[in-house]
Parts: C-alpha cells; sequence; structure tokens
C-alpha cells in the first residue's frame, strides 16, 4: 500500500479529497449536475466558488447530458474545464462523452462508480465506466482515497499533454471511497498549481483572429483517419503517462504506474482487480502468505489505454491468473477478464484463468470471498470459460 | 442609428468573410437558413461584436461544414443535435472565466451565438434552452423555424403546422396530416425570468436587425425565432423564400412581436391582412390537405385560431405595458 | 482533391482554414441564371441583401454608395430569389442551356 505520512495528513471521505483536487487545480470552468454518491463532490466545489476560495466558474446544469456539452464548449473555447458524475447521469451523457473524445478536448472528469439502472440502484460497481471503455476516453481507477486525490491532479497534465489531447475519467468506488473517510495526504495548493501549470491552448474557439471550425460532418472519407488519430492519441498517452507519474512522484514522493503489483516476485497465483476491492485483495494475500500460500495482486491503475505488456510482464508464467469484474457484460465474458485473458494470448507461458463476477449493485466482497477464489486457483479449479459469482446466493 | 441594409453593403461590399458566412455551402437552392444566419451575423458584426457560433445538428449546420469545408469564418463550434444551448453556455462561461483569470481582455466583445432548427429547439434541444436562459447566459439563440425535421427528410417537428404534410405525419386517408397546433415557443422561452424573446422575418430586415441588436445589447439571454421557408420541403419556388415569409406576416401566420421581460410588444400592425389561405395555398405542402373533403373546415379553424392568436397579443401588448419583471 | 493521409490532418476534426467551402463551386448546381440589367437597376442593395449564397458582387462608387457589379457564377445557385426581391425587375432568369457554348 502506499506510504502515506499520518502526521502529514488528514482523514476525509474521498468526495472531499477530489473536491480539493479540484480545489487546487482551479479549473476555469465546472459544470456538474448531483447524483448521488457523486453528489458531495459538487456540493464541496460548489461551497468552494461560493466563498471565493477559488475563482473557477460554475455552471449548474439542468442535466448530465448539458454538464458534459457545456464542459466540451467551455474546453472548446479554450478553458480548464471539469464536471464530475456518476451512472446514470455518466450514462445520460454518453453521447457527448464520445465527442468530447473525439473533438480531443482535455476533460478531467471523476467518475463515482455506481450500479447503472436498472433497477436503480446507487450503490458501486463499475457497470457506468465499463459502458465508456470504448469512448475513447483515458480511464484511471483509484484503491484509495488517496489515489482519487492524486490521480485528478495527475491525470490533468496527462490530459492536456500535447501529443495526447484527450479527456480523462478518474474512477473512484461509489460510496465505499466516496463516502468512506481515509486519511489523505494533500500536496500543498501552490505545488498543485505549479505542477498543473497554465492550459496549453490547442485550437481555442475564442481565438477570433484564428477562426477554427470544431465539429464538422465528417463523413467516409476522413471520419476514419480521425479515428485513427484517436488510436496514434491512446498510444501516446501509454508513452507519456509514466513521465507524467515520475514527475508527480517528484513532488508528491509517491510513485503511480499502469499497475501495482503486490507480493508478486515469487507469487504463483495472482489476483487482477480494479478500484478499492484491490485494500480487501492485498489483506487476503498477507493472510494467506501467513499460511504460506504463494499468493499476490496486481492492481490496474490504468484501464484505458489498456497496458498489454505490463500485464504480460506481471502475469506471463504464473500458474494461475483470477481476474475479479465488478461489472458484467451479458452475454460474453466480464470486461476485466476479457481484456486480460486476450493479453495473456501472446505471453508463452499462460497460465491458468479464471473469471469471478462480484459485488454488483454494491453486494458486499469479504475477504473470503477473496480467499476462495485463490483457492480454486490454488487446487487446480479454475475453468477458463466458465464465468462464477462471488457473494451471489444461489 | 439603427443599422440598415445599405450601410452593411457599404461596409461588407462583396466581401463574405467579413459576414462570417460564405460562399460554397450546400444548403439548397433558395433556403432561408443562411440568410437568417447571414442577417444576424451582419448586424452582430456591424456593431463591433466578434462572433462566436454554436449550430445545433440539422440543415444549417451539414450543409456548411463538411469536412474539409466550412462556409465558417468565425470561430463556430457544433457539439450535437440536443445541446447548443448547454454547448454555448460553457462556450460563454469560459470567456467569462478567461477574463476573470485575466487571460483574455476584459473588453473582448463577444457575441455567443447559437443557430438551431426547430427540431433542436421546440424538441429534443427544449430542456438545454430552458437551462440556458434559467441561468442567464449571455448568449442570442437564434431559431431558423423551417417547421419541420428538413435535414432528415420532413419529418414532423412540435414547430410544424397543423396540416401540414411530413412523412411521419403524412396526411392520410383517416388524419388529415398533423393534427395538433404548433408550440408557442416565443411564448415559452420569454415565459423565463430576465431573458428577451422575438420573432423575426427575413420579409422585414429593419425589424430583424432591430431585434438582433437589442437581443445582443440585452443583459441576459436572449431568444430570436426566425422563419426559414425551406424550399424543399415546403414544396415553394426556389424564389419564393422571401414572398412565403412575407405572406406568413400578412396573413397572421407569423406576428412580429417580442417579450422583453415581460413585456409584450407587437413590432409590426399591419393595417390589412390577408386570410390565411394564401399563406397555404403558396405551399406545396399544405395541397394534401387542401385538397380534402374536409379542407374548409379545417381551415376556417386554422383562421380563427390566428385571429384570436392576434387578439390575445394586442391584449397581452395592453395589459403588460410598462410592467418589466425584473 | 487528393485526400489527405491521417498524419496530414488537425486532430479533433477541427477545421483550420475558415471559409474553405469557397473551394467548392455551387455554381455547377444552376438550372437557372440570372442576368442583370444594370441599365434599369437603382442599386438598391435588396438582391446583395437576398442572396443565399452570397453570390451578388457590388462595389462602392465615389459618392460612398454600393453599386450592383454582377453575379459570382461560380456559387450562384439559380434560385431566383435575387429577382423575385427586384423592386425594377432588372434581373432576369435565364435558362442555363441557353449558355452552353460558352
Ligand atoms: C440525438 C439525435 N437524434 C436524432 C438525430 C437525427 N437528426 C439529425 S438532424 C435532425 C432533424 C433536425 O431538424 P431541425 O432541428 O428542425 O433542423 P433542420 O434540419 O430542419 O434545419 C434529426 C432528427 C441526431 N442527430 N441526434
Ligand atoms: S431541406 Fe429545406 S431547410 Fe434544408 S437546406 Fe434544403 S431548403 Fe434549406
Ligand atoms: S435588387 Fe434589382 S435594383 Fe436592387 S440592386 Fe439588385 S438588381 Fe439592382
Ligand atoms: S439566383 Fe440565387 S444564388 Fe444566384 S445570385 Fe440570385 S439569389 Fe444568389
Ligand atoms: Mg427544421
Amino acid at each position: 500500500m502506499m506510504n502515506i505520512d499520518l502526521k502529514k495528513s488528514k482523514a476525509v471521505t474521498g468526495a472531499e479529497a477530489v473536491a480539493n483536487a479540484m480545489r487546487q487545480i482551479e479549473p476555469h470552468v465546472v459544470a456538474a449536475y448531483p447524483i448521488t454518491p457523486q453528489t458531495p463532490i459538487v456540493e464541496y466545489f460548489a461551497k468552494f466558488v461560493a466563498d471565493g476560495v477559488v475563482r473557477t466558474e460554475m455552471i449548474p446544469v439542468e442535466s448530465e447530458h448539458s454538464a458534459m456539452s457545456a464542459v466540451v464548449g467551455a474546453a472548446a473555447a479554450g478553458a480548464r474545464a471539469m464536471t464530475a458524475t456518476s451512472a446514470n447521469g455518466l450514462a445520460l451523457m454518453h453521447e457527448i462523452v464520445y465527442i468530447a473524445a473525439s473533438s480531443r478536448l482535455p476533460i478531467v472528469m471523476p467518475v463515482v462508480n455506481r450500479a447503472l439502472s436498472g433497477p436503480i440502484n446507487i450503490h458501486c460497481d463499475h457497470s457506468d465506466a465499463m459502458a465508456e471503455r470504448d469512448s475513447g476516453w483515458i480511464q484511471l481507477f483509484a484503491e484509495t482515497n488517496q489515489e482519487a486525490y492524486d490521480l485528478t491532479i495527475l491525470a490533468i497534465r496527462l490530459a492536456e499533454h500535447e501529443d495526447v489531447r484527450l479527456p480523462v475519467m478518474v474512477n473512484l468506488d461509489g460510496f465505499i471511497l466516496s463516502h468512506g473517510v481515509e486519511p489523505v495526504e494533500f500536496l500543498p495548493d501552490e505545488v498543485v498549481k505549479e505542477f498543473v501549470g497554465k492550459p496549453k491552448r490547442v485550437y481555442p474557439l475564442l481565438d477570433t483572429e484564428n477562426p477554427v471550425t470544431y465539429g464538422p460532418l465528417d463523413l467516409y472519407d476522413y471520419y476514419f483517419e480521425h479515428k485513427r488519430q484517436q488510436v496514434e492519441a491512446m498510444e501516446h498517452a501509454k508513452k507519456l503517462f509514466p513521465k507524467v507519474a515520475e514527475e508527480f512522484e517528484k513532488i508528491s514522493g509517491r510513485k503511480y504506474d499502469f499497475v501495482e503489483p503486490y507480493k508478486l516476485d515469487d507469487a504463483e497465483y495472482v489476483m487482477v482487480a480494479l478500484g478499492s476491492t484491490n485494500s480487501t485483495i492485498k489483506y487476503v494475500v498477507d493472510w494467506m502468505r501467513e499460511e504460506g500460500f504463494k499468493v499476490g495482486a496486481l492492481k490496474i491503475w490504468m484501464f484505458r489505454p489498456f497496458p498489454k505488456e505490463k500485464i504480460q510482464y506481471y502475469l506471463n508464467g504464473r500458474k494461475a491468473v483470477v481476474v475479479l469484474d465488478r461489472s458484467a457484460s451479458f452475454g460474453a465474458e466480464a470486461p476485466l477478464y476479457e481484456a486480460i485473458k486476450s493479453a495473456l494470448y501472446e505471453a508463452t507461458i499462460r497460465p491458468r484463468i479464471g473469471s469471478y463476477v462480484y459485488g454488483l449493485g454494491g453486494r458486499d466482497i469479504v475477504p473470503e470471498h477473496i480467499r476462495k477464489a485463490f483457492m480454486d486457483a490454488i487446487e487446480g479449479n479454475l475453468l477458463v470459460d466458465e464465468q462464477r459469482y462471488l457473494g451471489l446466493r444461489e | 442609428m439603427p443599422v440598415n441594409y445599405i450601410d452593411m453593403a457599404r461596409t461588407f461590399k462583396s466581401n463574405a468573410e467579413q459576414v462570417g458566412i460564405v460562399q460554397g455551402h450546400r444548403l439548397c437552392p433558395g433556403c432561408g437558413a443562411p440568410i437568417i444566419a447571414k442577417f444576424t451575423l451582419m448586424t452582430a458584426k456591424k456593431l463591433g461584436f466578434e462572433p462566436v457560433v454554436g449550430l445545433a445538428t440539422g440543415c444549417l449546420e451539414v450543409s456548411t461544414t463538411i469536412y474539409p469545408y466550412t462556409a465558417w469564418t468565425v470561430p463556430y463550434i457544433h457539439n450535437a443535435f440536443e445541446n447548443v444551448a448547454a454547448t454555448m453556455s460553457g462556450v460563454e462561461t469560459a470567456a467569462k472565466s478567461l477574463k476573470k483569470f485575466g487571460e483574455i481582455p476584459e473588453d473582448r466583445k463577444f457575441a455567443f451565438i447559437a443557430f438551431a432548427g426547430d427540431g433542436g429547439t421546440y424538441d429534443i434541444g427544449l430542456q438545454s434552452l430552458s437551462g440556458m436562459v434559467e441561468r442567464g447566459h449571455k448568449v442570442l439563440y437564434v431559431l431558423y423555424d423551417n417547421e419541420g425535421y428538413m435535414n432528415t427528410g420532413n419529418q414532423r417537428s412540435g414547430g410544424t403546422p397543423t396540416g401540414s404534410n411530413t412523412t411521419t405525419a403524412p396526411v392520410g386517408k383517416v388524419i388529415p396530416g398533423k393534427v395538433q397546433i404548433k408550440k408557442s415557443i416565443v411564448d415559452i422561452i420569454g415565459a423565463h425570468e430576465g431573458v428577451y424573446a422575438a420573432t423575426a422575418s427575413i420579409s422585414d430586415p429593419a425589424d430583424f436587425f432591430a431585434k438582433v441588436e437589442k437581443a445582443l445589447n440585452f443583459d441576459g439571454p436572449s431568444f430570436i425565432a426566425a422563419l426559414s421557408p425551406c424550399t424543399r420541403f415546403w414544396r415553394i419556388p426556389d424564389s419564393a423564400t422571401n414572398s412565403v415569409s412575407k405572406l406568413a406576416v400578412e396573413t397572421k401566420y407569423w406576428p412580429l412581436y417580442e417579450i422583453d421581460r415581460g413585456v409584450y410588444r407587437v413590432t409590426r400592425k399591419p393595417r390589412q391582412f390577408k386570410p390565411l389561405i394564401e399563406f397555404l395555398k403558396a405551399q406545396g405542402r399544405f395541397k394534401p390537405l387542401l385538397s380534402r373533403p374536409d379542407a374548409d373546415e379545417i381551415v376556417n379553424k386554422l383562421q380563427e385560431y390566428v385571429d384570436k392568436r392576434w387578439e390575445r397579443l394586442l391584449a397581452l401588448e395592453e395589459a403588460t405595458k410598462d410592467k418589466y419583471l425584473r | 482533391m487528393a485526400l489527405k493521409g491521417w498524419k496530414e490532418i488537425p486532430i479533433g476534426g477541427v477545421i483550420d482554414e475558415p471559409g474553405k467551402s469557397r473551394e467548392y463551386h455551387t455554381g455547377t448546381w444552376r438550372v437557372l441564371r440570372p442576368i442583370v440589367d444594370l441599365d434599369k437597376c437603382t442599386h438598391c442593395m435588396l438582391c446583395w441583401l437576398y442572396c443565399p449564397d452570397m453570390a451578388i458582387e457590388i462595389t462602392v462608387n465615389e459618392k460612398n454608395r454600393p453599386q450592383m457589379v454582377g453575379f459570382m457564377y461560380d456559387y450562384c445557385k439559380g434560385c431566383g430569389l435575387c429577382a423575385d426581391v427586384c423592386p425594377v425587375n432588372a434581373i432576369e432568369m435565364k435558362p442555363e442551356t441557353e449558355f452552353l457554348e460558352e
């Protein structure tokens, strides 16, 4: 786990941590609409605006569709623009989520992960983020409130890098992180301000001397070329992420990468997951290691672009890999499992692999579930084509 | 001095690039939409504004920006169909914020102008527009009302008039085309607080320019609904764009009025009106209706409706005189 | 026009050449051609004002009065709106077929 100096840290919720990252970033424009469990982010930030703590102009839009539309307008105009949402809000934005990416606007959006309706539910799962995985956004996942804070700041630099120019979703688990109190070490305001710097403007609309046209009708003769550019930008994001992470480490002492290995050196059985569940997995790894099992974990920090090479590097040659998904893909394999399995196609020594879906709609995941999945792997009881469930009643 | 077109001609000559929309766009011959864009932009430029335009998906958008071409020489953004008001809220707020942060000069005089069709305004974009107006963004929203989803081939919208023949509300053996009455969009927008809303017609350029001027100088959001003849689907000659617009005003079909913070003012009061049938007869889109056996009955009802609406407008003008809200 | 590759075009679908549509000549759509009789013309500017294609060419004379010059046939789509709004009927719409030899 990340080294946090408890003396320098404050106990805050994930929402408060992210809202404070936004305060320190001080974007020109924030347009947002409340939805549980993202709401406290908007509330904290609205208070900063009301109290004059930030100069940011806030647009209290009438829907998430308009939130995303307004930040697209603001970002195209040349402003640094942010929003935040969850589940149904993200789904309502969907159409414009794609447009933000294809217009190459570096919008940073914390997504407080919540199960998509229906039936309606307010608790954590990753179905909201997974529905956007092909939208052209960079997707980062936080395990802790500290990471949610850090990744929000780091995301600005990655998004705005001139060779990237892509929007970024910073995912944090609904309630578990957003409403859960954890120690967070905040960076000094000036340090964050200097780190994010002034936004580099590319084709700003407000430059009336050099008028540009955004959003033309792009038919079969050029649409494909523009899509190819987006593919390339994702490649650039992969190349540049380590550099941005290194610079972030210089100001924070905290190291980020595509993935985080945990007790992997000699591990024969590895569990892969996104988000806050990794804390529980680490706990179980420690517990099982005390009993002599060679288990370890691989946390995915960056889901898009998908860090295939890193995954191959860490998983090649292991005895078995267990993939945990907090969302399902009806009629196909769960999204993280599918991606990991596909990455392992090229591995020289392919591990056995198994898929476990857990935690839908906020269903608790407890150490015993994780231990059970590890034991399946250890006992040679994994079936590549079988999707299993943790915490589900038969 | 109000802006006038002789003076505009003097300023812009044949240099359309100084107006903001140029030659080579692919709207149908005689289409009303580019005329509305041109009238609006010329007024803004003449008054010393720097226009920044936003477009909703629709004929004006698709036909002016077929990649890699663009007919615009002012900054332009198209986002999607239903969200031009939200998009321009963002653009306007960005300018405000960048001024506050000292990143662009305080004295930049932008004119944020959204153009949208009736589909993008009466129907799918109404929420976004209401939000923009309610929040008070200083954006001029220009509706070019061609009374149907024309870009997609003449489907019915909330702005399609009763009896018009469209592909989704065709005049059939049983149903006489669209049966509902066109929404009163100016009243809907004018009913928000602190807004300037008006109708306009290209057949009355002086009234049109005066309203754009008033809108741009208005301290808050503004809305202009301009009737936009669609030569193709109104089934009128390419050359009839202006004459049909004129008939619309002369038959009370398209009364020219404004609502300034709740105060109604009828800006043109023709001494004599023509019967509504003259407006209907001039257009092929009403032909299927007019050839029905019950045509007279329907036309009489519509005539009654426009007469009553006109009386009501005059009454509202009287009742709201000088009673500005806010 | 040769189509460009993905490395040669601006990102984000942005068009950074304002007014590039002028490279596309809509005059080829025309079936009727407007012809002006400058002897009749009063230079009222109504045709200039209404032309949906900005295809009326004008100048400003020494008295600072705008003057009708003619049409930009590269762009004029032949809608006839100019002829319709002309208060003195100075514009006549003639079939393009009459000009085939040119
Ligand atoms: C969300 C969404 N739904 C439907 C469409 C398809 N569509 C594009 S333009 C259009 C109609 C536009 O009508 P209007 O706003 O009146 O503009 P016009 O084309 O008539 O000028 C429709 C239905 C779309 N682009 N986006
Ligand atoms: S279909 Fe109608 S509105 Fe669309 S370009 Fe043609 S004339 Fe204009
Ligand atoms: S409308 Fe007629 S009179 Fe007026 S400038 Fe044009 S050609 Fe001349
Ligand atoms: S015919 Fe139409 S396009 Fe041609 S000059 Fe006249 S008004 Fe313009
Ligand atoms: Mg329409």
